[in-house]
């Protein structure tokens, strides 16, 4: 069972009052505790199970200015005290940083709202392999189907944070996540695709036989694909393809990037980025959310934000450090967002696929081409050819092309947006993107 | 060499006792001991942005009956914790039945030294060589508007013991120096990234002042970038400089050859054994026994000594790359290349250093043979589709070829191409082969492993290149 929150708390002060003995003017630490079992199947049996159990610890000791930290997985009392003189040695010798300190103490949670981020449920081994065997049988039933991979995880975990300004609090969380990745073949190809779900309460996650069937059926339409030649084209973005543009634009606004200059979005607040349709939220107090808080990794409450309001550029991602750097206060964004959407669009999905005579549906991007100081963006693509609104036939080893810069002013959202992740976003269209090919 | 046994109450024998009993009526398994100590110095926007030193201590304890493994890992090492392990590992596999394989080779060779870098330099000239970085870029030029380096150095302590007691150490020490730098002209933005390191210390790489090559490197690499334009868009011709580049050999081909894909069948290569995959003179290795090489071994992570494998000779696909587990499904024998990223994962079949081989041909005959296509030089990160066999990566240093002349360099594009036919497009192959500097992490199943990759130029007669411009 996952270790409870007294244990922690103990582990926590003996740190914070090691630190202070020491000499550490300031000092925060994390103790976290994580238990995971994840049962692997194959063709329809079992291949393998894996149970991890693992403590980590992480402490930050600040001498006025000067700051380093340590972390690590052993917590043993005399592993700690060595670690946190090795620290105190370090941050010695390490220069001052004017911008270094606590975040402040007024900006930290005072209370702590129930998100019901914590399912007790047991889901045993056993129960997990029924799962997968539902799943993998409703994968396999299309004969063009010759290899399903599944997998089931549950995951348990706890934490606290503490701080030598009084900050002491944490929670448990819980996941339960399912996968199943499936191989399909004809004379001319062999492709694969997936499909997945992930909750933090069991009651939640997708019923097996729905998750294989779906798996199954992207996979087998992915067959025989062709390569298109090179051309301007408007681009689809399947939701799961969507998202991953809201998480550039995260990255882009974090204010580290910012503080640095190393962001295209540098200097934007207040001007418009996106289409003058585009709102994007940041909430983190969504019930049961994936990406939920009560505060941030510095123990700073976090509210909703809304980051993109009619297009515009509102806030950026604020951490005490290079908020200070930028003379704004943190809002609790240390560690990135929360539970990040773009607000539905007007146009349903329907009217969104036929809304060009001929369009380039996404449905996978590889490749890290995404660079965030240029808005550069270059990625090897696959999808489908759409005409008149419908899908025509799967489309592979081509590129597409753009700069965020203007494919964000571009961007048309549908009104499926659904709560599945952490970052969510409706089914994305940008018109006036290149297409590499033949 | 760390003693994984006087740190609680489970004494050699216990250890040995529960792993013999544990692994008694399966096919294979092990326990795995690993610590680790690891450090990173960060210099960023003028100032030490973070010093962090972390130590990493536990065990992975496995066991394999037929083609099923269960697995369980802890980072607390005692009695009571490795008994609970086994009694995970026994529930999974109580109906499955085996026959315990004791045979491993031996070797008695190593391929670097057993230090510990983070001790062997002090932190004050670790952060005494960041500051003359920052100096030195600031100075050089009034466009430098960031810069980041950093160190980050690791050793590795692992070993494995297997039924019946045999126990098998190894000591990996691992560091990497890397510098980044942005430029800023005409309101243009453009970064170059260089690094450097392997399994030395960190002042083998950066005596007689080896760290200004780095920064230089890393600055031309910017300047270069800020005078490009938009990279063409398309099928052509494609010239690969020698080293880092081979990365395309890495996604193209290696991940295509790893044992657990081809028993799977869901590699695009798994009835292509013995067949003509490349062009005639292209030659491919997998070689894990270079000395001091990011990607080098001395026994992989289930105690098999490493090797140079050869994946494909004179364009014959030869061998795939096998651990133990695989290995067995597949009637063949480990190339010793088994890995993991560390106790906490199971062992995959993986990379250690992928080269393709030289030929005689020249890089300058190969960019005249092009009338209308690009040279790339560097690349920033690659990712494959082992199924579909498609492959992509990201040029950071590219130049457009016209009328077989080198042209203006473009802004990064990403490359795609297809896995099993990519080698028979290879044209010429360059008599320059070249090691990678030392900085590669390949990533699979969540796991990342330091990797080498190495090639000489080569010509590819047609590849899509995806650029913006029509």
């Amino acid at each position: 069972m996952v270790k409870d929150q007294e244990f922690l708390k103990s582990k926590a002060s003996y740190c914070l009052d090691l630190a202070k003995e020491m000499g550490a003017t300031d000092a925060s630490v994390t103790v976290g505790h994580s238990v995971s079992e994840t049962v692997n199947f194959r063709n329809k049996s079992l291949e393998a199970s894996d149970r991890s159990d693992g403590l980590a610890l992480s402490i930050e000791t600040y001498l006025g200015k000067r700051r380093s930290s340590i972390s690590s997985s052993n917590l043993l009392d005399e592993n700690i005290k060595t670690l946190i003189e090795k620290c105190f040695e370090t941050t010695k010798i390490t220069p001052e940083d004017e911008f270094n300190s606590l975040p402040d103490k007024n900006l930290l949670a005072k209370q702590i709202s129930n998100l019901n981020l914590y399912d007790e449920t047991r889901f045993e081994n056993d129960k997990k392999i029924k799962y997968l065997k539902d799943l993998e049988e409703s994968a396999s039933t299309d004969n063009q189907i010759i290899n399903t991979e599944s997998s089931f995880t549950e995951n348990k975990s706890n934490f606290i944070l503490a701080n030598s300004d009084g900050f002491c609090d944490g929670y448990k969380t819980s996941s339960f996540a399912a996968s199943c990745v499936t191989v399909a073949k004809d004379e001319n190809s062999m492709e694969r695709d997936y499909e997945f779900s992930s909750k933090r309460h069991l009651s939640d996650i997708k019923q097996a036989i729905d998750l294989g069937n779906k798996a199954a059926k992207q996979t087998i339409r992915k067959l025989s694909p062709k390569k298109i030649g090179s051309q301007k084209i408007s681009i689809i973005f399947d939701k799961r393809i969507s998202k991953g543009m809201l998480s550039a634009f995260a990255s882009a606004i974090s204010a580290s990037a910012i503080a640095r200059g190393t962001s295209f979005l540098k200097d934007k607040i207040d001007q418009q980025v996106f289409a003058n349709s585009i709102n994007v939220i940041d909430k983190p107090d969504i019930i049961k959310g994936m990406g939920s808080q009560n505060f941030d990794s510095e123990g700073v409450n976090s509210n909703t934000l809304q980051l993109i309001e009619n297009g515009i550029l509102k806030n950026y991602l604020v951490d005490t450090y290079n908020g200070k750097k930028l003379n704004l206060k943190s809002n609790g964004r240390s560690g990135g967002t929360t539970n990040l959407y773009f607000e539905k669009g007007n146009i349903s999905y329907k009217d969104l696929i036929k809304k060009n005579s001929r369009s380039l549906y996404i449905t996978e991007t590889i490749g890290h081409g995404s660079n965030l100081v240029t808005g550069d963006y270059s990625v090897g693509a696959t999808g489908f050819l759409v005409e008149d609104g419908e899908f025509k036939y799967p489309v592979n080893e081509i590129t597409i092309a753009g700069n965020f810069k203007d494919m964000f002013k571009n961007i048309i959202l549908a009104n499926d947006l659904e709560f599945e992740y952490s970052v969510n976003s409706p089914t994305m269209m940008i018109e006036g993107m290149t297409v590499a090919g033949k | 060499m760390s003693n994984f046994f006087n740190k609680s109450d489970l004494t050699r024998q216990d250890a040995d006792k529960i792993v013999s009993e544990t692994l008694n009526n399966c096919d294979d398994g092990e326990l795995y001991l690993e610590e680790s100590k690891s450090e990173s110095i960060l210099l960023d926007d003028n100032k030490i942005k973070s010093s962090n030193y972390s130590s990493d201590l536990g065990f992975g304890f496995r066991a394999i009956s037929n083609d099923v493994v269960a697995y369980s890992y802890s980072n607390e090492i005692s009695k009571d914790s490795l008994k609970n392990s086994s009694e995970n590992l026994k529930s999974t596999l109580k109906s499955i039945k085996g026959t315990y394989n004791h045979e491993i080779p031996k070797s008695n060779k190593k391929f670097y030294k057993d230090i510990n870098p983070i001790e062997q330099k002090t932190l004050d000239s670790k952060l005494e060589v960041l500051n003359k970085v920052n100096d030195f870029l600031r100075k050089k030029d009034g466009s430098v508007k960031q810069v980041t380096a950093s160190f980050a150095g690791e050793q590795k302590s692992i070993e494995i013991i297997r039924s019946g007691g045999e126990a098998l150490t190894d000591v990996r020490p691992l560091i990497r120096f890397n510098v980044s730098v942005m430029l800023e002209k005409n309101g243009r933005k453009e970064t170059g990234v260089y690094g450097i390191g392997g399994r030395q210390s960190y002042d083998d790489y950066l005596k007689n002042d080896n760290w200004k090559n780095v920064c230089e490197e890393a600055f031309r690499i910017a300047s270069v970038n800020l005078e490009s334009k938009p990279a063409p868009a398309g099928e052509m011709k494609v010239v690969l400089g020698p080293g880092w580049p081979a990365i395309l050999i890495h996604e193209a081909i290696g991940h295509g050859l790893e044992g657990d894909f081809n028993r799977k069948k869901t590699s695009a290569f798994h009835d292509l054994m013995g067949e003509k995959v490349a062009s005639e003179g292209v030659t491919i290795v997998d070689d894990g026994t270079i000395d001091n090489r990011r990607g080098s071994l001395t026994i992989d992570d289930e105690g098999t000594p490493t090797e140079r494998t050869v994946l494909i000779e004179n364009g014959i696909l030869k061998n795939f790359m096998q651990d133990r587990h695989n290995a067995r499904l597949m009637n063949t024998r480990s190339t010793g290349s088994g890995r993991r990223e560390n106790y906490r994962h199971v062992v995959l079949p993986r990379m250690r250093n992928t080269m393709m081989l030289s030929g005689n041909q020249t890089q300058d005959e190969m960019i005249k043979s092009v009338d209308k296509g690009i040279f790339a030089v560097s690349f920033g990160g690659g990712q494959v589709d082992i199924t579909s066999g498609k492959f992509v990566f990201n040029c950071t240093e590219a130049y457009e070829i016209n009328n077989g002349k080198i042209g203006f360099p473009i802004k990064g594009a990403t490359l795609i191409g297809d896995g099993p036919s990519i080698l028979k497009e290879v044209s010429m192959v360059g008599n320059d082969m070249m090691l990678d500097p030392g900085i590669g992490t390949c990533g699979k199943a969540g796991q990342g492993v330091p990797v080498g990759v190495a090639q000489p130029s080569i010509l590819i007669d047609k590849m899509t290149v995806g650029g913006t411009k029509l």
